[in-house]
């Protein structure tokens, strides 16, 4: 019964905090309203009251079970932008009716104690000198039957007290889905943004491969294959004249012509792993954990073979959160699972190393981010300071 | 023979200056971006530089560019681009000053040793080599009715030509004699509306000019 009854009374107290910060930012708002006859004080203010009271609302979305989401696109901006924002207008709604909802809950939660004082007046009654005016609900408690009355009226209404909250959470739960939750545009439009969002974030990240594709091939192979040919040049020339140092040079070119092989071979290999053209996701990341210096347990539960740029972008996350893990995390263990979801793929790097990792630093983190954007997956990050570190994506791809 | 050298990568640079050395030139200078280029070439006045066009801190056409700024301090600057790529608008840019005295080769071409260190003490004499692939994409615009009026040898010679061969390299290559050759061209600049002239330097700029429109 307590399980119960206590979550409860922490959820009516909660609510009446909300509720009344509501209604002081409602006068916040208004007040705001009010001095944007004068744009340059009102812009500002406007913003910062709405935008605390975005926070607000958001906190309440949370509270909520399921959670409402979150309808906003962009932060608050200029007046002009606010003003004609239907979310604007439903979350000042809402700071009305979810303040008014204060006082219900404040009225709610104080029927424990009026209860309890109900059950305890016998005892006031035999305790406190006749002179004390002892009154219980304005039933003034002048006899011991009167006392044995309140015991009966205080267990009424700790019963009511026990029942109460769940209708008065059910009324609060339809409120704020009605005034906060998204509407059908609000939802469009924050669907719209993040796909272009998304959409740019993919673009660049093409863009910037290309780039390095193509710096890694002047800078490297294409340069060496001149050098080589530099060497060959001058070996021929010198054949006849100066054999010893001919054959210096061709032993050179050889060389080199084996470090362009090489490079080659790298940046192909980075591009596309062969490995993943012929084995698919769950070879791949075999070969990965083979190849890694740090010992990895590797886990996959992948029968299938899944659609190429899905399958590219897991072999990204996993290269790229097994570099960070060998490369800045001093990992001794590591832990990577890929594990077949039907409609999502969901991706594991666990190392015991100092952890720290911070999304907002490592280009490592965001470049996950950015890959799996595009297909709407996702990456989590648990990073304490001195670990262990977690890095778990999801990554939809419809079976 | 002095020389400025400007590349950005160890392995070339490194090479370049051991194969010029060997050759008999002496290479005063081997920068590796175009910030220090321009003010290198000014100070130092080298007979010839040969400069990659991609140099840090941009990797785009910088050595062109720090080139081009030391031709303007110093008319005539003999410089010899290389490049990975062919751009013909790199070298319309190079040929733009008419002042001779240029080079625009695909970085491959110091593979062919002789034909390089030729090439080199040409653009010092103030000659002007093209790279094939140049003249051939020029050539290949197909940029006027009056290129469509040469004979196909005619063609083969002009190529040649604005290579920024000599008669007699011209008639070397395409086993013809100087005589034919000298006809050729004066058939061809007849046909192109473009004054005769017996300077070869003179002549390949302004078939160049022509080209590059």
């Amino acid at each position: 019964m307590m399980r119960r009854a206590l979550p409860d009374l922490r959820h009516m107290l909660v609510s009446t905090g909300v509720g009344l910060a509501a209604l002081g930012l409602l006068m916040l708002t208004l007040f705001a309203l009010i001095l944007c006859v004068v744009p340059p004080v009102g812009g500002p203010a406007l913003a910062n009251t709405a935008g605390l009271a975005r926070r607000l609302a958001d906190w309440q979305r949370r509270r909520m079970r399921p959670a409402i989401l979150s309808p906003y696109t962009a932060a608050p901006g200029r007046i002009r932008d606010i003003l004609p924002d239907p979310t604007f207008w439903r979350d000042t709604a809402w700071l009305l009716a979810g303040g008014a909802c204060a006082f219900p809950a404040m009225l709610v939660w104080g029927l424990w104690p009026s209860g309890v004082q109900g059950l305890v007046t016998p005892i006031l009654y035999r305790l406190l000198p006749a002179s004390a005016d002892l009154t219980f609900q304005a039933l003034p408690i002048t006899t011991a039957t009167r006392s044995y009355i309140a015991v009966g009226m205080g267990a009424v209404i700790l019963v009511a007290a026990y029942f109460l909250p769940r209708w008065y959470r059910r009324g609060e739960a339809l409120l704020s889905r009605w005034l906060l939750s998204p509407g059908a545009a609000a939802r469009l439009s924050a669907r719209v943004e993040q796909l272009v969002e998304t959409r740019t974030a993919a673009v660049d990240a093409s863009a910037a491969e290309l780039r390095r594709i193509e710096r890694d091939l002047h800078d490297g192979a294409q340069a060496r294959l001149v050098a080589l040919t530099m060497n060959l040049g001058m070996a021929e020339d010198m054949f006849d004249t100066d054999p010893a140092a001919a054959k210096a040079m061709l032993a050179d070119a050889r060389a080199g012509a084996h470090s362009a092989i090489s490079e080659l071979r790298d940046l192909v290999r980075g591009i596309h792993p062969p490995m993943l053209a012929d084995r698919g996701l769950a070879g791949a990341a075999g070969a990965l954990a083979a190849a890694s210096p740090v010992p990895v347990e590797l886990e996959v539960r992948l029968e299938r073979r899944l659609s190429a740029p899905v399958e590219s972008a897991a072999y990204f996350v996993l290269a790229e959160a097994l570099a960070n893990a060998i490369k800045h995390a001093g990992a001794a263990r590591i832990r990577m699972s890929v594990v077949d979801e039907a409609v999502h793929i969901r991706l594991r790097v666990q190392d015991d190393g100092r952890g720290g990792a911070d999304r907002s630093r490592g280009t490592g983190l965001r470049g996950i981010e950015r890959r799996l954007a595009a297909f709407d997956g996702s990456v989590t990050v648990s990073s304490p300071p001195g670990g262990p570190t977690e890095i778990e994506a999801v990554l939809p791809c419809g079976s | 023979m002095r020389v400025v050298i400007a590349e950005d990568l160890v392995l070339l640079r490194d090479g370049m200056v051991r194969m010029l050395t060997a050759y008999g030139f002496e290479v005063v200078a081997a920068v590796e971006d175009g910030a220090t280029l321009a003010d290198t070439l000014v100070s130092l006045r080298p007979d010839v530089a040969v400069v990659d066009v991609r140099l840090p801190p941009t990797f785009t056409d910088e050595g062109l560019r720090a080139a081009i700024a030391a031709r303007r301090e110093v008319p005539g600057l003999p410089v010899l681009i290389l490049s990975q790529y062919v751009e013909q608008v790199y070298a319309r840019e190079l040929l733009s000053d008419r002042a001779g005295g240029v080079g625009y080769l695909l970085k491959d071409r110091v593979g062919e040793v002789r034909a390089f260190t030729d090439a080199v003490r040409q653009v010092a004499a103030g000659g002007t080599v093209m790279d094939p692939d140049v003249v051939a994409q020029l050539l290949g615009g197909g940029r006027s009715a009056q290129l469509a009026t040469l004979t196909p040898r005619e063609r083969e010679v002009l190529t040649v030509m604005a290579e920024g061969r000599s008669n007699a390299a011209i008639a070397s290559r395409l086993v013809i004699t100087e005589k034919a050759v000298s006809k050729h061209i004066n058939s061809i600049l007849t046909k192109l509306d473009l004054p005769p002239s017996d300077d070869d330097h003179r002549r390949v700029l302004a078939v160049l000019a022509y080209l590059g429109g």
